[in-house]
């Protein structure tokens, strides 16, 4: 997904001094939600209380601690069909008697499915929140399946991928440049699932997937808006403290991402294609693997590098040189194993991926021989800072950016001192993760191209169907 | 961290939809200058989100061979102005904390600027910059219609956008509302400083509409309106747009290699200001406008497995009003989905839906109204959306009670008249089989 909104600070009027000229705003100070506070249940539940009286509108999220790469062999897809078949009902509440009231409650709902966390969520005035601790605590254990709602529900979610990857070659590309990115990890697997597996997933194949993994232990529960966490405790012990649980912390069992030990190239040919471009991903550690430090620095380098329209790529690739028309880099920090550093660029008419894809790579090294000066770090932090600023005026936005932390490995207590980590990144620590990670490593090379139609005719679907006739 | 909102909702279930509201206070500022703005005054987050359009300089305002215009312009109003050129304007918006962004639709050009409180001035002090004085240097524009360009590329082999193009194209042939409202390559790549500068004469004192929500009092806020608006020209000048009314009954297809085909339908709706336009909205809501609960969604997906997504509106634009929808099915059975479809349109526009229906969809509008004010931000577009409509500062309060008054009665005499007169225009893109 491409969500760039982020993380927030609540209620710090007093905190934040900004002066009205450019000046960097004073990082020591500004804080993330400050009021959230977090506690455990008996049966290992980790509960996550946000505060934002602002509304009477409260968002209630579960987050279970797995996604697809805690998939079975074989199974790819698995844990994104049973997201969908979680609204399929319960013994106590059957069909979609959770949907209708929620919707007759006038609440949102939603749900979705990462590689490392699956998560469901209702918006709903505040009054309302029992009901929806008490039904998402019930769907917890008690779902029921039958052949009769499951299998049309594959026919869904084929169309899903039909509609986000099929149709779409520069998801195509993605697929292709994470399974050749992320070796002997299944972080090289879409989400979604190849579309073979996922069209021979069974609803017994889901059940199972829920049973061994749902359960308060390996969950979260988030909950952001005009509450009290003396109110949450004691709705959170009714509801979800009743779930026995006996197992313990969540542990995953992956297998370690394999360092890349040579480049590798992934092109994607398509007559379908009119616009090309080109991306380099690299592996490098998430928050969770870093080591202290590292991660902060990998989010200053991915703004100073690529973050915006005056970063050093873009001001190099597209205002300067004219070799692209956009271009830029980013870290992808949330992960639970190691993750990705990527540059991107959609080329000018006429200039060559591969000048841009080894311009890319000499800025890169220049920041690794060289650093960064003390202005680039100075905005990097006031734009990275922002965004947390920007982001408190969402409960919703801040549910998530908790529960996506907590989910991949953070704690509470680390999500409140970001703005103060990344307020202490050096220049020195800047330029050290280019050249850990980045300058002369292997990375992986991903390009969509242009074709004629003959050249890929082998591929393509028929193209000989007739017209649709008349259709009313 | 900053990232993590990237990885969240890698595959979303459901589509999100809308919400009531309470006691908001929404304050009516003048400025000393005149300009006038609605406020609602909130100092629990140090942020401040002002939105404003200019009504009526949408695309629909681009000259027949300039589509695009309105396009461009949104690009390059943050490009450079006065004394900044591009990498200064935008260096300043980021080291103040500014975020300043220009949307325009078919009817009208959206700006919306979100600062941090102790920023404001200078917020001002920027748009003001991009508003009056914007620099439109030859630079920027190569690179904003170059970058532009490639977007349009990706859009033009995007099934789902072949087909709302295609849709429109047909509905509203010699209209424009019929015409790609981002533009064509050759029309952006054609576009001239002169053509941005003829576009800024849309923006005037007499067209802009402004809501304001967040750390700001309205004696702060007065001089500042005067600062960013008071330099404009005190009447817009727009070029008029006819009266048009959806084609109906036409099919268009376009036959293209991809495993999917896309489906957009619609025809004629029911104005905003007609008294049939809530009972068309809350129709709406249970034959596809609910995500969950409605008819096309039990019926195309739940039941037939045809669609992830399937989904109807209604939408009152300026000069026509719309209701219209859309899906994306297996080539194979796009026909099939087509028919589904409209037999569910058939069966409201015959049937119309049961009281119980009826009950369900006003309790999740009503309660859900609320969630719309649950953010600066989303607070301030939906006063921007209450004056461009003309529905009074009353009207949050109202709106309801409105919802809550429709009978069976209505619901089926505004679908008889949305549904019931000649059939929708489909528009089908992919492949699909007989």
């Amino acid at each position: 997904m491409t969500f760039r909104t982020i993380v927030a600070a609540a209620a710090a009027a007093a905190m934040l001094s900004l002066p009205a000229k450019a000046e960097p705003v004073d990082l020591g100070n500004v804080s993330i939600a400050p009021d959230t506070t977090t506690f455990t249940l008996d049966n290992g539940l980790e509960v996550v209380v946000i505060p934002d009286r602002r509304a009477p509108i409260v968002t209630h999220m579960i987050w279970y601690r797995l996604g697809s790469a805690d998939e079975p062999a074989g199974k790819s897809g698995i844990a994104h069909y049973l997201e969908h078949l979680m609204f399929k009902g319960t013994e106590a509440h059957p069909g979609n008697t959770f949907s209708t009231t929620v919707a007759r409650l006038g609440g949102r709902e939603n749900a979705f499915t990462s590689n490392d966390y699956t998560a469901y969520f209702q918006q709903v005035a505040k009054e309302h929140l029992p009901d929806m601790m008490a039904f998402e605590a019930d769907r917890m254990r008690g779902l029921q399946l039958t052949e009769e709602v499951s299998a049309p529900e594959l026919q869904v979610i084929l169309e899903e991928r039909r509609m986000r990857v099929d149709t779409q070659p520069s998801a195509e590309l993605g697929e292709a440049v994470d399974a050749a990115l992320y070796i002997n990890h299944p972080y090289g697997d879409p989400v979604i699932g190849w579309p073979d597996e996922v069209a021979a997933l069974t609803h017994e194949d889901a059940l199972s997937f829920y049973r061994n993994y749902y359960r308060p232990g390996a969950a979260i529960l988030v909950i952001a808006g005009d509450v009290t966490e003396a109110e949450i405790r004691d709705l959170a012990e009714k509801t979800y403290g009743q779930i026995p649980d006996d197992l313990g912390p969540f542990t995953r069992a992956r297998p370690p991402i394999q360092k890349l030990r040579a480049e590798r190239t992934v092109e994607l040919k398509d007559p379908r294609v009119q616009q090309r471009s080109t991306q380099i991903s690299w592996i490098v550690p998430s928050y969770t693997t870093a080591e202290p430090g590292e991660g902060e620095a990998l989010d200053v380098l991915g703004e100073v590098l690529g973050g915006n329209n005056t970063s050093r790529i873009y001001t190099a690739l597209v205002r300067e040189e004219g070799l692209a028309t956009s271009a830029g880099a980013y870290y992808q920090s949330s992960a639970v194993d190691d993750t990705r550093f990527v540059f991107y660029a959609t080329p000018a008419d006429g200039a060559e991926l591969p000048a841009i894809e080894a311009r890319a790579r000499e800025i890169i090294a220049d920041v690794a021989r060289d650093g960064i000066t003390a202005e680039e770090l100075r905005r990097a932090k006031t734009n990275l800072l922002s965004s947390v600023i920007f982001a408190q005026d969402n409960q919703s936005s801040l549910a998530r950016i908790f529960g996506a932390a907590i989910a991949t490995g953070s704690t509470v207590d680390d999500i409140k001192a970001w703005p103060q980590r990344i307020a202490s990144v050096t220049a020195e620590q800047v330029q050290a993760a280019a050249q850990t990670y980045l300058a002369g490593k292997a990375a992986v090379t991903g390009r969509l191209l242009t074709a004629s139609a003959e050249d890929a005719s082998q591929e393509a679907p028929d193209v000989d169907a007739p017209a649709p006739a008349a259709v009313q | 961290m900053r990232q993590l909102i990237r990885t969240v909702a890698a595959f979303g279930f459901l589509t999100a939809t809308i919400g009531s509201a309470s006691a908001i206070d929404i304050q009516e500022v003048t400025s000393p200058g005149g300009i006038k703005a609605w406020l609602v005054s909130d100092s629990t987050v140090p942020l401040v989100a002002v939105d404003f359009a200019f009504a009526g300089a949408g695309s629909s305002q681009d000259p027949d061979d300039k589509t695009g215009r309105a396009n461009l312009l949104s690009a390059m109003l943050d490009e450079g102005a006065a004394d900044y050129d591009s990498v200064a304007f935008q260096t300043a918006l980021r080291d103040n904390a500014v975020r300043l962004s220009f949307d325009p639709s078919r009817d009208q050009f959206y700006g919306d600027m979100r600062v941090i409180s102790a920023n404001l001035e200078r917020g001002f002090d920027l748009l003001a910059l991009a508003l009056n004085e914007p620099r439109f240097e030859d630079e920027a524009m190569r690179r904003m219609q170059a970058s532009i360009i490639a977007s349009l590329r990706r859009e033009q082999t995007d099934p789902d956008s072949i087909a709302g193009r295609l849709w429109s194209r047909t509905a509203f042939p010699d209209h424009p509302y019929g015409r790609p409202a981002n533009g064509t390559p050759e029309s952006i790549a054609a576009m001239t400083r002169e053509d941005l500068e003829a576009a800024l004469t849309g923006f005037g004192k007499d067209n802009l509409v402004i809501s304001v929500v967040g750390d700001v009092d309205a004696e702060t806020l007065g001089p500042l309106l005067d600062r960013a608006f008071g330099g404009l020209p005190d009447t817009a000048t727009l070029t008029p747009v006819p009266e048009v009314e959806a084609a109906t009954d036409q099919t268009a297809s376009e036959v293209i290699a991809t495993p999917q085909t896309s489906i957009r339908f619609g025809g004629p709706g029911i104005a905003r200001k007609d008294e049939d336009f809530i009972p068309a909205y809350v129709m709406n809501h249970i034959l596809g406008g609910g995500s969950f609960s409605s008819w096309l969604f039990e019926e195309v997906r739940e039941k037939r497995g045809l669609a992830y997504s399937v989904y109807s509106y209604v939408a009152p634009f300026d000069h026509t009003a719309i209701f219209g929808g859309g899906t994306a099915t297996r080539n194979d059975r796009a026909m099939e989905a087509v028919e589904v479809i409209m037999a569910q349109l058939q069966r409201m526009a015959t049937e119309g839906p049961t009281e119980a229906e009826l009950d369900d969809a006003k309790a999740y509008l009503t309660g859900s109204y609320a969630l719309r004010f649950g953010s600066s931000n989303s607070t301030a577009r939906q006063l921007l959306a209450i004056q461009l409509e003309e529905l009074g500062k009353d009207y949050i309060d109202r709106r309801n009670s409105l919802i809550e008054a429709v009978t069976l009665a209505d619901v089926r005499r505004a679908a008889a008249r949305i549904l019931g007169e000649g059939k929708p225009t489909v528009a089908v893109v992919g492949a699909p089989a007989e």
